[in-house]
């Protein structure tokens, strides 16, 4: 009897796998029997506008493009690239996808079609910012710039200014880290007639939340020692990504504005630990922190909050001032760690229906329009005009930054970095530092010796 | 039988190559098993912290559950109610768990303004008390159910013979369910080492890979260096962790099996 039922029931989930294959299959030949479409298919990396994809992107695609069906899916946060071999092995890979940089792209080496001439690389306004690998010549193209800072809340900043004797009297004053220090220490000890509960929002140390340390922060003394290096390089990626070694030689500057963070916080230094990235734009945005480190992709994270009570017009970023020389005319971090590749091993027609939707996308009125307003994504590509921006507060700031009479940019240089083990290691001895079982030599220690290790397994020579 | 074999052998195979997809293999030999040692000294840590969780773990759930098991089964008012109540936690999702005890744990080690991940000693602690609350409750109802198999009639001749509680404890009760020890042992020990989600939700490694078991180490592996490099170098440890846990979960099979009595 038992065994019966067992069989029945076998036999029954078998059924229903079976039939709900079937069905897929039927929808899908039945799509390519009316006139034959061509699916470009496009693994998305950012979760932030998946929606648009399906919702306005595709749609509005399709409508202009009728000889293609667009399909996208989007990788959960910080799974793109375990979601990508999987999807990568499977009959029908992604057309498009997205590599984090020059140590990223090397994982799919096999993979990277030449878009040297294809439309899309012809809509890039810097050509050096494209990636090689291997004997591609052009292999991936970044589609979105991002900035990162100290975004600060001029609500705040004004109550301050008008408390007795402030250290300085306007955020343009702030042009150096020690005005920067002495601003933020005599905020700390008004916080109490500021209603905040602290000047930074927390640093946040929970698994997988320290990006903003290992990594962002991180590029101001990796930056400046490359620089410092060989002077001449350009991009100075194409060094860094190159580099055997770190020598750490802007650690003090490093030190002084980690520590700055950590000692005029929300959160005392036991229970960083446990705080979100999250956590800290929400602390933000409901107005008990005044600054907090985070880039232009934060601007949602902010606004979307419920009971949020900083107005987008009080959103404004102030530079990394760490204490590096001549930082008066150093501007945000800019750069890109969103390069988009078209896979090689896709059929013929599709890797062309590839070339056709970026083109559209990023040239056509219909596909600018939906970069600016929904996907509000700061392009690299000359098909923009200087007034076609995304109209988030963050991203005008990015725009004003960059633009700025005698400011100069700092680029990305992380993307350099060897690997992510790095970062994890990186990371973990500066939350060490933070609960004071390992000092300040052993955070340097361990970056200077992960460096060559992770240099060397990745084969740098 | 061939969707058993085949991925299991494949695997195996893989890990004497270095690969980036399973189509473009090459084959390096012993490579990446000695890489898996030698690049970094992760996996070994992770072994021993999982050997060491394991053992407290197995001890501390199988007597909490014996000592419940015993309490319940003495027809005491609410019996049901309790052994309910005890079986519950194990109806969860591991991750669920994982986050509802890095609340619990990290309102507690607030108020001495630390956390979970301050010290790598909470977060062994922490998942101690995780898996005893999760599992200790199955654990129960296996032995309950042995315990209400022993024959009253052995059990009252042994306390008309003048035998004390401990004695027919130790004499008769604790041999008697034998075979539910096996099979209990074999289950805590082997959860122990695979163990994955809650070690994920609780602190996912923290504080630098600290508290970071086996399992996890593993999948790590795969995702922090260059896939060419390291998805052989994952693959090698996923067979060194198949080979561990059968060997302790089998040469523990043999012992207990040993010492169990024929009814």
């Amino acid at each position: 009897m038992r065994k019966a039922l067992l069989t029945v029931m076998a036999l029954l989930l078998v059924s229903t796998m079976l039939f709900a294959g079937g069905d897929k299959e039927a929808a899908s030949s039945a799509s390519a029997s009316s006139g034959a479409k061509t699916e470009i298919y496009f693994l998305n990396f950012k979760p932030e506008v998946a929606d648009v994809y399906t919702n306005v992107v595709k749609p509005a695609f399709e409508a202009e493009n009728p000889e293609y069906t667009l399909k996208v899916e989007t990788a959960a946060s910080n799974q793109y690239a375990s979601t990508l071999r999987a999807e990568m092995a499977k009959a029908a890979p992604p057309v498009i996808f997205q590599v984090n940089g020059p140590v990223g792209i090397v994982d799919n080496v096999n993979d990277v079609a030449e878009l040297k001439n294809t439309d899309f690389y012809k809509l890039l306004g810097d050509k050096s910012m494209a990636l090689s690998v291997g004997n591609t010549e052009v292999a991936a193209i970044p589609y979105a710039v991002e900035g990162y800072g100290i975004i600060y809340n001029q609500d705040i900043m004004d109550r301050y200014f008008k408390l007795a004797d402030p250290v300085v009297k306007s955020m343009d004053e702030v042009k150096s880290f020690d005005t920067l220090k002495k601003l933020v220490e005599d905020m700390t000890k008004k916080k109490n007639a500021l209603g905040i509960q602290g000047v930074f929002a927390s640093t946040s140390f929970a698994p997988g939340n320290d990006w903003r340390w290992q990594t962002h922060l991180f590029n101001m003394p990796l930056y400046a020692e490359m620089i410092q290096d060989d002077p001449n390089a350009n991009p100075i990626l194409t060094a860094t990504t190159a580099a055997t070694e770190f020598d750490f030689d802007f650690a003090p500057q490093y030190k002084q504005i980690f520590d700055l963070y950590l000692n005029n916080s929300t959160t005392e230094k036991g229970m960083l630990g446990s705080k979100s990235v999250d956590d800290s734009m929400a602390e933000f945005a409901l107005g008990q922190a005044a600054m907090v480190q985070n880039g232009n992709w934060g601007a949602s994270q902010i606004l979307g909050l419920q009971g949020n009570k900083v107005a987008p017009e009080d959103i404004k970023f102030l530079p990394l001032y760490v204490g590096l020389a001549g930082e008066e005319n150093q501007g945000l971090d800019v750069g890109t760690e969103n390069y988009l590749v078209i896979n090689k091993n896709a059929s013929e027609a599709a890797q062309k229906g590839a070339d056709v939707f970026l083109t559209w996308l990023f040239s056509s009125p219909t596909g600018k329009q939906i970069v600016n307003n929904d996907l509000g994504f700061i392009t690299p590509f000359n098909s923009f005009s200087a007034d076609e921006m995304p109209s988030d507060p963050l991203a005008a700031e990015v725009v004003r930054w960059m633009n700025m009479d005698g400011i100069t940019s700092v680029p990305w240089t992380f993307a350099g970095i060897p690997s992510e083990e790095w970062k994890n290691a990186f990371g973990a001895e500066l939350l060490k530092y933070i609960n004071g079982t390992s000092s300040w030599d052993d955070v340097v220690s361990v970056a200077q010796t992960e460096w060559a290790k992770e240099a060397q397994i990745a084969g740098r020579k | 039988m061939i969707s058993f074999v085949i991925p299991f052998f494949w695997g195996i195979v893989l890990s004497f190559c270095k690969f980036t997809n399973i189509t473009n293999a090459d084959f390096v030999g012993f490579q990446n098993y000695i890489e898996a040692f030698t690049v970094d000294s992760y996996f070994m840590d992770s072994f021993w912290f999982t050997l060491a969780f394991t053992v407290v773990s197995v001890i501390t759930i199988n007597v909490i559950a014996f000592a419940l098991a015993l309490c319940l089964t003495k027809g005491v008012l609410g019996t049901n109610i309790f052994r309910t109540i005890f079986f519950m936690p194990n109806l969860i999702g591991g991750i669920v768990l994982g986050y509802i005890w890095q609340l619990i744990i990290n309102g507690v080690l607030g108020i001495w303004g630390v956390n979970i991940t301050t010290n790598a000693n909470y977060g062994f602690w922490g998942l101690v008390i995780l898996m005893n609350w999760q599992n200790a409750g199955y654990m129960m109802i296996i032995y309950i159910a042995a315990i209400q198999n022993i024959p009253t009639d052995m059990l009252e001749a042994a306390s008309i013979d003048g035998a004390g509680y401990w004695r027919t404890l130790f004499k008769i009760i604790i041999p008697s369910v034998m075979p539910s020890i096996t099979i209990c042992l074999f289950m805590t020990i082997t959860n122990g080492f695979k163990l994955y989600d809650q070690n994920l939700a609780l602190t996912a490694g923290n504080p630098g890979r600290q508290t970071e078991m086996m399992a996890m180490n593993i999948f790590n592996t795969f995702f922090t260096r260059n896939a060419y490099f390291a998805q052989g170098v994952g693959q090698a440890k996923a067979v060194v962790f198949t080979i561990i846990v059968a060997a302790i979960a089998l040469t523990q099979l043999g012992i207990t099996r040993k010492k169990e009595v024929e009814n």
